[in-house]
């Protein structure tokens, strides 16, 4: 009866990792595809706040881009715990959003975008109002006047909960 | 001539090929978050223009101070209350546009002290310089609510259910959506609704 012999208990059949290269292909191909290249480091805080009224902004947009925020940790014993603004990778004056603004949009995107293109004000929910209109007044004196208030999805309330 | 038998290829580091790939892409790329509220500034007045004298039933004013606090119409509000307000507001429809005609579609309570047509309702929103951002964010937020269902509410009697004002603005924006026809379609059925109720929400400038 040597035919029915039982294994010896144990013993598991070594697992086979034949298909793991095509599970991690489509990990790999998932995050290709629903990332995008960071642009900037972001050297402030961008915890935006929530909204549910929005709009998308689609990949083709010519969309500039300005953050604001308080900066973090590493950088605040250089610049202060003040929100700041950050332009391209560094920290800068409200006073270089003008040029910033030409320089991106003649480089990056094209004359041509002057009266279409959008800027993108990332700003972080805690900064106070007065950079944000500081930032407003900047843009309004150079005619840029299509912007976007960044915002998570979300219902509004969530910005009260601490 | 016999064929040499090929070797077969030995995929088991393909795996680790492949993590390397999936660590760089995990480390380089950012899920970006690119929605938000789209607002348009208003321009610089030319100098030597005085802007024109508003009503004051036809200013629904916001006042946000440095404590978040909302006061609105000089009453104490609560912000989950701000959006019937405002829809209140634009919809009450009491008198007549520039033209002289009164507002057929308006659903309020044609009160004669609140706003006269939905052309001539202005909202303005004035915070302090300590305001917090996510506080303006949440006031505009509401205030376009208000817009939007008022906007909803008139696309899907004129043009049914499927075109909603808002349905309409994420088809357009789509960005598979090249039929021209049904572009051209939708552009001129939002801007009927526009004309309807233009948004016309104003930032003043801050106040210290």
């Amino acid at each position: 009866m040597s035919k029915f012999k039982k294994k010896k208990s144990g013993e598991l059949p070594p697992v086979s990792t034949a298909a793991l290269p095509d599970i991690v292909f489509m990990l790999l191909f998932f995050f290709m595809t629903v990332t995008t290249f960071k642009k900037d480091d972001y050297k402030v805080a961008q915890k935006f706040p929530y909204a549910d009224q929005i709009q998308k902004l689609d990949k083709t947009d010519p969309v500039i881009y300005i953050y604001a925020g308080t900066p973090s940790k590493n950088y605040q014993k250089d610049v202060g715990s003040q929100p700041k603004i950050q332009l391209n990778d560094k920290f800068a004056d409200v006073s270089e959003i003008k040029d910033y603004w030409f320089n991106t949009l003649n480089t990056d995107l094209g004359p041509e975008f002057r009266n279409v293109a959008i800027t993108a004000l990332k700003v972080d929910g805690e900064t106070n109002m007065g950079l944000v209109a500081d930032i407003k007044q900047n843009l309004r004196e150079i005619n840029a006047l299509k912007i976007n208030y960044t915002t998570r999805n979300g219902n509004s309330s969530k910005n009260f909960e601490k | 001539m016999g064929r040499r038998n090929i070797p077969e290829v030995n995929a088991g580091s393909m795996a680790d090929i492949a993590f390397l790939l999936l660590i760089f892409f995990l480390v380089t790329t950012t899920f970006e978050q690119d929605e938000g509220i789209t607002r348009k500034l208003p321009p610089i007045p030319p100098e030597g223009v005085t802007p024109p004298i508003i009503k004051q039933k036809n200013l629904f004013t916001v006042l946000v101070n440095k404590n978040n606090d909302l006061l609105v119409e000089e009453e104490v509000m609560d912000l989950k209350d701000l959006r019937q307000a405002a829809i209140d507001f634009l919809d009450n429809g009491g008198g007549t546009n520039e033209k002289g005609e009164p507002c057929t579609y308006c659903q309020g309570k044609k009160n004669p002290e609140s706003s006269d047509h939905p052309n001539k309702a202005i909202i303005s929103v004035r915070n302090d310089r300590e305001t917090e951002y996510a506080t303006f964010i949440s006031v505009q937020n509401e205030l376009v609510g208000a817009y939007n269902f008022l906007r909803d509410r008139e696309a899907v009697r004129l043009f049914g259910k499927d075109r909603s004002f808002t349905k309409m603005d994420s088809i357009l924006s789509h960005p598979q959506t090249t039929d021209e026809n049904l572009i051209e379609d939708l552009k001129d059925k939002m801007k009927t609704i526009k004309d309807m109720y233009p948004l016309k929400i104003s930032e003043a400038e801050t106040s210290n």
